[in-house]
């Protein structure tokens, strides 16, 4: 069982994020950086499916400066076997570029599956899974909830509206994982060490000119203090006139 | 809301990526783990053995020994923010990795024999041993040396005599580290180690009742009436009371950690307690009375933690002395306590609360105040190290 798992190095949910001076970027002073909530899933999948499998190999690929070294080594920490990360400093606010480069890269690595998180919580686009799976002329199941492999095909569960959708899929593919796929383990103490030890491949590469350009960030607008309608059972007749007349939300 | 951490001069730039990838690791083994049943587990007076697992598993205990051993092989600054995370969970959790990592397996490490280091080390880092460490006696608290427990060697071993007082992990243990006299009762240089399996014959522990402090941790009486060891039982490479004192600064130097993060806890409690809590038409943190507070807080945080950072870089470069880790010991327990009064009175009444963090903080790290040399103890090691005048006789 080969596996590739593509990961992000994005803002921890829980900093506050500030715009850059030039309008378009995130100031990444004072920010701290995790790995994408959803990229965790997608690797303790490919864990577990290597342990499952009794061999194999999880290899983790990141597209990113430098820094995403540190992301990268918190996989192999998790127990993934080693890293690439494809490097760039100028990273491409559209999905395309980003797929194409992993996409060149993923080709030649004969891998049973690739996997994604369903999307980074940082621009949410949602497309760079789909797109190498296009790019690479493989199956494409997004969103998974629950995942079981047999030999050379799997089945995967996916999440819709009101309901559980299972679809059969044969392998190679490209997926991507939703929360409740899995509960991720931490990085043990001796995985810290032993990433050290790991190898993590850093190749340049330049991405090309997308067809998608950002024009500029902002933060949403500041939400308006709460305010407490009344107490007791007086409070649900005053709450459902509050949620008629002012927030016409019933 | 994950706990986002202290850090008001960026120090986190000081730690190198493994440093950080520790400390987040046991940060967030905290916050599921330990944060959920903690308060209960002190109500009830029981220390959380669920979790002994789940901490050999990630690797806790003594992890700054080395990796042949079955440890993490991490370095002291390392070890010192898992002190400092696990301290911020509550000081019992704290003090069971601390005794285990600390107070049994580096005196193993440290002045054992290869085989017992081999026999020993791999199963107390996995947790399948748990140990204890015996040297504070019902009459010899803060003067070790006193102690009146023996160990007198016989044609096939050893024969221990005497009782351990207030003895961390003492009804848990399956191995205890017990610190006798091998000599006549005056002489402090025959003070050695031994290695004794809790089931032996003759070794009997009782949980202490009644504490209003360290209540998620077990603390217990121990007595030895004529235990017969074998011969091997002695740690070879211990001897004199400078042995029991060298483990107490592996210990002390994590507590120095320890408290930082129980002051974090207090600390970040305290921050968003103030801002939502409304009277007299304002949240208090916008009275100054109460800024005064967290100002104090802060700046007092900030400083233990420079204060650590350098001991535990110290300590990576083999030059830490034992008078460094008293002033650390000293003065972050101190400040540390005065953090968990100062939240616990910000809180009002909802301040003696076991649903807060405070109270239990601050009823912990009175015991913390007193272990592992008291407070006055430091005082007076830090008067000769300035002096050169002993002051311990009076
Ligand atoms: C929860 C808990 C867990 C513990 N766990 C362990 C353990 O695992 N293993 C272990 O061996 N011990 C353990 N201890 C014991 C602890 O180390 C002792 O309590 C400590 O050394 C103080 O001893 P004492 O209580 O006898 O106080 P005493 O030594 O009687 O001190 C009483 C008071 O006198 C002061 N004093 C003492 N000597 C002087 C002096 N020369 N000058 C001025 N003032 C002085 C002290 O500062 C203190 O205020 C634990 C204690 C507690 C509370």
């Amino acid at each position: 069982m080969k596996i590739a798992v593509c990961v992000k190095r994005v803002p921890d949910t829980e900093t506050r994020i500030k715009i850059g001076v030039d309008g378009k970027s995130i100031d990444e002073a004072g920010v701290k950086f995790i790995l994408n909530p959803y990229d965790e899933f997608a690797v303790e999948e490919a864990l577990r499916l290597k342990e499952k499998a009794g061999n194999g190999e999880v290899v983790v690929y990141a597209l990113g400066s430098d820094a995403s070294q540190e992301t990268i080594r918190t996989t192999l920490a998790m127990g993934a076997d080693r890293g690439v990360l494809l490097k760039t400093d100028t990273p491409s606010a559209d999905p395309l570029p980003a797929a194409r480069a992993l996409a060149a890269e993923l080709k030649s690595g004969a891998y049973d599956l690739i996997l994604f998180g369903k999307f980074a919580i940082d621009d949410y686009h949602q497309a760079v899974g789909p797109m190498v799976a296009e790019l690479l002329d493989l199956p494409c199941v997004t969103a998974i909830g629950h995942l079981e492999v047999n030999g050379g095909s799997a089945v995967a569960e996916r999440e819709v509206e009101g309901g559980i959708e299972v679809v059969e899929l044969s392998l190679p593919a490209v997926l991507s994982a939703d929360k409740g796929l899995n509960e991720p383990r931490y990085p043990a103490l001796k995985g810290i060490m032993a990433a050290k030890k790991k190898p993590l491949e850093v190749k340049a590469v330049t991405l090309d000119a997308g067809g998608v350009t950002l024009l500029e960030l902002a933060l949403p607008p500041a939400r308006k203090e709460g305010r407490i309608v009344g107490e007791g059972p007086d409070a649900v007749t005053a709450l459902i006139q509050a949620l008629r007349s002012e927030a016409k939300a019933i | 809301m994950a706990f986002q951490g202290v850090d008001f001069y960026g120090l986190d730039t000081l730690l190198n990526e493994d440093e950080r990838a520790v400390r987040d690791t046991v940060r967030r083994f905290v916050d599921d783990e330990v944060l959920p049943i903690i308060g209960e587990h002190y109500l009830a007076g029981k220390f959380p053995k669920q979790i002994i697992p789940l901490m050999a598993e990630l690797g806790l205990f003594g992890a700054n020994l080395p990796e042949e051993y079955g440890c993490a092989g991490l370095n002291n600054v390392s070890y010192g923010l898992i002190m400092q995370e696990l301290e911020r969970g509550d000081s019992g959790v704290r003090s069971f990795a601390s005794v285990q990592g600390a107070l049994v397996m580096y005196p193993i490490y440290a002045f054992g024999s290869d085989e017992q280091k081999k026999h020993w080390l791999p199963k107390l880092a996995t947790g399948e041993a748990i140990g204890c460490f015996g040297l504070t006696e019902p009459d010899y608290g803060s003067n070790p040396s006193g102690m009146i427990t023996t160990a007198r060697e016989t044609k096939d071993g050893w024969v221990l005599n005497g009782a351990k007082m207030w003895i961390t992990n003492g009804s848990t243990a399956h191995v205890a580290i017990i610190w006798a006299k091998t000599g006549d009762i005056k002489d402090v240089k025959s003070i050695r180690g031994f290695i004794v399996p809790t089931n032996s014959k003759g070794f009997s522990s009782k949980d202490q009742h009644g504490k209003l402090s360290l209540r998620a941790s077990d603390t217990s009486e121990l007595v030895l009436q004529d235990v017969q060891l074998p011969k091997d039982a002695v740690l070879p490479k211990s001897g004199g009371i400078k042995s029991p004192l060298m483990c107490l600064t592996q210990a002390r130097y994590g507590i120095s950690w320890g408290a930082i993060g129980a002051a974090m806890a207090c600390y970040d409690e305290a921050v968003s307690y103030a801002k939502n809590r409304v009277m007299f038409g304002h949240p208090i943190g916008g009275f100054q009375l109460q800024q005064a507070r967290l100002a104090e807080m802060l700046t007092e945080i900030t400083k233990a933690q420079l204060l650590c950072l350098q001991l535990g870089r110290l300590k990576d470069q083999g030059t830490m002395t034992p008078e460094q880790v008293s002033l650390a010991k000293r003065n972050n327990v101190d400040i540390a306590t005065n953090i968990a009064r100062e939240t616990r009175r910000l809180l009002g009444a909802n301040g003696i609360l076991a649903e807060y963090q405070a109270m239990r903080h601050l009823a912990n790290l009175e015991s913390v105040y007193t272990y592992e040399g008291t407070h006055d103890v430091h005082t007076l090691i830090l008067g000769q190290a300035i002096t050169g005048l002993n002051a311990f006789g009076g």
